[in-house]
């Protein structure tokens, strides 16, 4: 084992610092083939038979063509771990695809670590660049792998670097350029995945000068990252991140720290080729020039309109559309407009979609440029370069993007794979769940590995076992929504002699079944929470798991972990109690079961008494939490009937909330909340909680507009407040009260989880609940959260050890973060999933309905259909004359009013409206909304 | 940050069981009564031991035992950046007393009642585990002063990183903010004279990187045995034996 040191210097926030550290050589890094008769053979990945080549990749091929290396074809490929340092410095994204690539045990990737290889090794020469001296590092591997092999297998360097390939060949070491190496496989669609860089891009620019405008440069140029550094440090550049309006993808919002608001920018030209997501650096405009924005959105040629879509659940997927009332007559605008100078970061990944419709061309076989049209609509257009435009035109694919230079219109970016046909129902689904990140894979052998054996029962040993308490002798249900087969929860209350009750809650015990840091239990994190569409659920964990094992159905013992509270009559909690325990439900009741019990005044077995019981004790609980000052808020969630035979809609409604529901809901939110205590007690610094921000003042801003011209007023000062105030607010209208509720719903941020050693204590509050505190603990079967909270219970409870990933706050942070976007993406995904049916509901059934007015735009307005739960604007003008034409705006009232004075509309009012799903361009179906 | 790669290499190329270089040297300081350099790495750590001598302040001096005195600094010049650190800073006072007491733990201190022994350890370069180095350098130069002990005291730290125990931490992992557990250990008694450590680890993983750290120090003993014994055999030659 040799011993060197390598120096390397190192600048830190402007200083310069001289850091030492040392480098170790190694000669037991084994070179991974398995006919290798030096090398240790039981770590080889490589296949190494004399036919194909190993290939030896070099940076640039790894961070550009990651898509071709994911396919199948490309094997037996040597990962210099230089190269993988180079790339985690550029691109993480790519970096975390190309580990998983070498850590797939069905590819062939082998990690060389080149960099403590004691003959691989390379010394830093003076005057060499970084870059120059990795080239040599990486040559000097593939050298190295060709002498170490001697005959005995051959050895191919891949790069797209000129002069990389040509050091290469004189050194001796056969180079090729990914192109023609796939060329020589003779494998068409691989061609198609290839990234064609834009500097020997002949053919493409030849297309482009058949367009008009073109040769002209389009986009001003980025400026360098130098001076992008030192304007931010000087405060003429703002940093941030860039959210491009969902329904205008022409607006776009930098939330910057520096200046304390949003700075809005209005144009492509302005985004200056930044994407949904990338990291910018802004220049505000002079403020004359705040006010372009109407002029500039509407005159943009392209005819992207808003479509029809779900009624948002909050203010984090509700559109922004604030400014666009202002007409021309409006005040000065208040907010600051400014162009992007520069990108900081990029958040280029794949998108779905389609192409769009064109003729095929002339010479079939050849390649075609086609652009592509995302389903995202915050995404531009990109063009793509095809060989097989034929069979992609009617298709949904994915695309990645590549390069976007100053000349062309649109980014430019490569074929990735088709999902289906356009249209077809299973492939919306899909492009769904890839659109949300959703891995809706079955679950793996390892995963499937850590299940119990089937079929599974309550064991001796778990009624033996001292942590256990057996329940089965109490009287416990369950009550859900009909055909649920996940049951997580289950019920009982039992009167005491002293007039108290026993109130028990009883969750599946699911880390039972799913041990900390088993397969199973990774995937369950990494899935975080199951997704519910229309027509089918993406499940969390296995469904023996789900749907047997935990599920505490009906005369079957079950494993539970329970909290049980003595109470007062008057709900008041005496004492609680945890334990894991083993329950036998004796009846699995549906909501409507529930409450037709309760009803019916005949009735009076035991178990209709616990109900009625509970319901008296859920209905105090209610109240005291509404004296709090929770908020009963609304949401417009509709129901399918789906045909059990074909998968289509039948009929949509509202989703209807009974008394049963809102009484298991009491007894779920008492859980939390006092399983939230007790782990918060023990585990002050690594406990996961639930916490709901207080939304601002500006959050509900549009709320107090809409409800001022309707001539209401509400306090907003505490959630108390807006609570009474929004009890308050009822017109004659007897929807009117449940459409304010939704309106300030929207307003609203979700809750997300977080660590509680990263906030302080104030901070928990759960505003919408009026809750200090509160996490999520009765439904582990399809949210990981729960998962993490039981365990932590269990802790507390001196069951079992805390798992070590606890101990270590940024992991939980991570964890937190990554079940916030996976419940985000879930609710995205539903959202889109019931669009996609309204959608097909709608295309054989023309309907008629009543719509009520939630927002006036400057040539319309937009609805809100109660029934059906959506929102989509209606248009008053055509919208070829744009600016309104004989409508104006008042600002003031809400109101829009033809220029005569015979017709106007007022927000909130109610209207009677058409609805009908079109097709504008062929595929690309939308539903529209006209006035009757 | 990834401290361990997927192919089970540290960042400076090292396993995770794997120690840094070791490299010692006896009698580098003429007029002490010993002295040593000990060099884990980048870390390298002098130490003078001057007595056993007489009590220099009567009110100390113990009437059963010798007086050990300790005293740890940082050159100005052992991070990279120069700072000037004040003398008896917390940091160098509580690592003083550390090494202290370790010491004193295996000089037969009874044998030598109303003298003072005194150690001085300097950091010379600081590249993580200076605390463990200035144990071994101190043990060094005890042996080197001829002053009776029980055992050598051998110190070693290990950490844990990426669900892996690591052993010898370096400045890099140190600075990871992950725990960093130092042992010191009597080698041929088994026994062990120091435990620190400055974050929450779960009992089972604490064993294995406490077992681990003292596997460390085991082999630091082999090395420091093997380092008298060369010195002693010079001396042998040197007086013609």
């Amino acid at each position: 084992m040799l011993h060197n040191k390598a120096f390397v210097k190192k600048t830190k926030s402007g200083k310069i610092t001289k850091n030492v550290r040392e480098h170790y050589l190694r000669d037991d890094i084994y070179c991974g083939v398995p006919i290798c008769r030096v090398c240790d053979a039981s770590a080889a990945r490589l296949s190494g038979s004399a036919s194909s080549p190993i290939l030896v990749l070099d940076t640039n091929v790894v961070l550009n063509q990651i898509d071709l290396l994911e396919n199948s074809a490309i094997d037996d490929v040597v990962v210099l771990s230089i190269v993988l340092q180079e790339v985690r410095n550029r691109n993480l994204a790519v970096y975390n695809r190309i580990r998983a690539l070498c850590s797939n045990s069905a590819r062939k990737f082998f990690v060389f670590s080149n960099e403590h290889h004691k003959d691989t090794f390379v010394q830093d020469m003076a005057g060499e660049s970084k870059n120059d001296r990795n080239d040599r590092a990486i040559r000097v591997a593939a050298q190295w792998y060709r002498s170490h092999l001697g005959g005995a297998a051959q050895v191919l360097l891949i790069t797209n670097d000129r002069d990389n390939k040509r050091k290469a060949t004189e050194e001796g070491i056969p180079a090729e350029t990914i192109e023609a190496y796939v060329k020589s496989l003779d494998r068409q669609d691989l061609l198609d995945l290839l990234v064609r860089p834009a500097s020997e891009d002949v053919e493409m620019e030849e297309v482009e000068d058949l367009r008009p405008s073109k040769r002209k440069v389009l986009y001003a140029e980025h400026k360098p990252l130098s001076e992008i550094t030192s304007g931010l440090h000087r405060g003429i550049y703002h940093q941030g991140k860039l959210r491009v309006n969902r329904y205008n993808p022409f607006e776009a919002y930098v939330g910057s720290e520096s200046i304390g608001d949003e700075i809005i920018i209005y144009g492509r030209g302005n985004m200056n080729r930044a994407f949904d997501g990338d990291i910018v650096a802004v220049e505000l405009l002079p403020q004359d020039q705040w006010h372009e924005e109407n002029s500039l959105s509407l005159a943009d040629e392209e005819d992207e309109e808003e479509g029809v879509h779900l009624v948002p659940g909050s203010a984090d997927d509700a559109p922004r559309t604030t400014n666009l009332v202002q007409g021309a007559s409006g005040p000065p605008p208040s907010r600051p407009s400014g162009q992007v100078v520069g990108i900081i970061k990029r958040n280029w990944h794949s998108y779905c979609g389609s192409l769009e419709p064109m003729p095929m061309p002339a010479g079939a076989g050849g390649v075609a440029h086609a652009l592509f049209v995302s389903k995202d609509k915050r995404i531009p257009k990109i063009r793509i370069q095809t060989r097989q435009l034929g069979n992609l035109l009617n298709k949904r694919i994915v695309v990645t993007v590549d390069s976007w230079d100053r000349l062309s219109r649109y980014p430019s970016g490569h074929y990735v794979r088709t999902i289906g046909e356009i249209g077809d129902r299973d492939t919306e689904s899909e492009v769904v769940l890839i659109e949300n990140d959703i891995d809706a894979r079955p679950f793996s052998s390892q995963v499937l590995a850590c299940l119990p054996p089937l079929p599974w029962t309550v064991s001796s040993e778990d009624l033996a076992n001292p942590i256990r308490q057996d329940l089965r002798n109490l009287r416990v249900f369950s009550v859900d929504p009909p055909g649920c087969k996940d049951i997580d929860d289950a019920l009982h209350c039992t009167p005491l002699s002293n007039g108290n009750f026993e109130v028990g809650v009883h969750i599946a015990d699911v880390t039972n079944f799913v041990h900390p840091s088993t397969p199973l239990d990774d995937e369950a994190a990494q899935r975080g929470t199951s997704v519910y569409l229309v027509e089918r659920r993406i499940d969390m964990l296995p469904k023996p798991l789900t749907e047997d094992i935990c599920s505490l159905r009906a005369d079957v013992e079950r494993l539970a972990f329970s909290v049980v509270w003595e109470m007062t009559p008057e709900a008041e909690i005496i004492s609680t109690r945890y334990t894991k325990s083993i329950i036998k439900s004796c009846a699995a009741l549906s909501y409507i079961e529930a409450q037709a019990r309760m009803d019916d005044s005949r009735l009076a077995d035991p178990l209709t008494t616990d109900l009625r019981n509970m319901n008296t004790l859920a209905k105090i609980m209610r109240h005291r939490r509404i004296e709090r000052g929770a908020l009963t808020l609304a949401s417009a969630e509709v129901k399918f009937q789906i045909d059990t035979e074909t998968h289509d809609p039948l009929d949509i409604g509202m989703y209807q909330i009974r008394e049963a529901n809102q009484m298991v809901e009491e007894f779920m939110l008492a859980a939390n909340v006092s399983v939230a205590e007790k782990i918060l007690k023990h585990y002050p610094l690594c406990s996961l909680l639930r916490r709901h921000p207080t939304p601002t003042k500006e959050m509900l801003e549009p709320l107090l507009r809409t409800a001022a011209s309707v001539g209401l007023e509400l306090d907003i000062s505490s959630s108390k407040a807006l609570a009474d105030s929004l009890d308050r607010a009822v017109g004659e209208d007897p929807y009117f009260n449940k459409l304010i509720r939704i309106l300030a719903t929207r307003c609203m941020t979700q809750a997300v989880y977080f660590c509680s050693g990263d906030l302080t204590l104030p901070e928990y509050q759960h505003y919408g609940l009026a809750a200090p505190l509160y996490t999520h603990f009765t439904s582990p079967i399809r949210r990981y959260a729960d998962v993490i909270v039981h365990r932590l219970l269990a802790a507390s409870l001196g069951i079992y050890k805390l798992p070590a990933i606890f101990q270590d706050r940024p992991q939980l942070t991570s964890i937190a973060d990554n079940l916030n976007y996976r419940h985000r993406n879930a609710q995205m995904a539903g959202r889109a999933s019931v669009e996609l049916h309204t959608l097909i509901y709608f295309r054989k059934r023309p309907t008629d309905t009543e719509a009520r007015i939630v927002k006036i735009r400057s040539n319309g307005f937009i609805v809100f259909v109660p029934k059906f739960g959506i929102e989509g604007p209606v248009y008053l003008t055509e919208r070829s004359e744009k600016g309104g034409g004989e409508w104006s705006v008042d600002e003031q009232q809400q109101k829009i009013k033809k220029m005569d004075g015979s017709i106007s509309y007022g927000v909130l009012q109610k209207v009677n409206i058409h609805m009908e799903v079109v097709e504008p361009q062929p595929n690309r179906p939308k539903l529209q909304l006209t006035l009757v | 940050m990834e401290y361990v790669s997927p192919e089970g290499l540290r960042i400076d190329g090292r396993r995770p069981m794997e120690m840094r270089k070791l490299q010692a040297e006896i009698g580098v300081v003429a007029k002490a009564d010993g002295s040593a350099v000990f060099e884990m790495g980048n870390t390298k750590v002098i130490a003078a031991v001057y007595g056993p001598r007489e009590v220099q302040n009567r009110s100390q001096q113990l009437s059963d035992q010798a007086l050990v005195r300790c005293e740890y600094s940082m050159a100005n010049f052992s991070t990279g950046d120069r700072m000037r650190k004040p003398k008896g800073d917390r940091r160098s006072t509580e690592i003083s007393l550390v090494i202290r007491q370790t010491m004193e733990a295996c000089i037969l201190t009874q044998l030598m009642p109303r003298s003072q022994i005194d150690i001085y350890v300097q950091v010379l370069q600081a590249d993580g585990g200076t605390r463990s180095a200035c144990i071994n350098a101190a043990t060094l130069a005890l042996a080197d002063a001829g002053i009776p002990m029980r055992d050598f005291v051998t110190s070693c730290s290990a950490g844990y990183l990426n669900s892996t125990p690591l052993l010898d931490l370096n400045y890099v992992e140190d600075s990871a903010g992950g725990p960093d557990v130092t042992v010191g250990i009597l080698p041929k008694l088994d026994k062990v004279t120091l435990l620190q450590m400055d974050a929450k680890l779960s009992l089972d993983i604490f064993e294995n990187v406490m077992q681990l750290a003292a596997e460390g120090c085991k082999a630091i003993a082999e090395y420091i045995r093997e380092v008298l014994s060369e010195n002693t055999k010079q001396l042998e030659y040197r007086r013609g034996l």
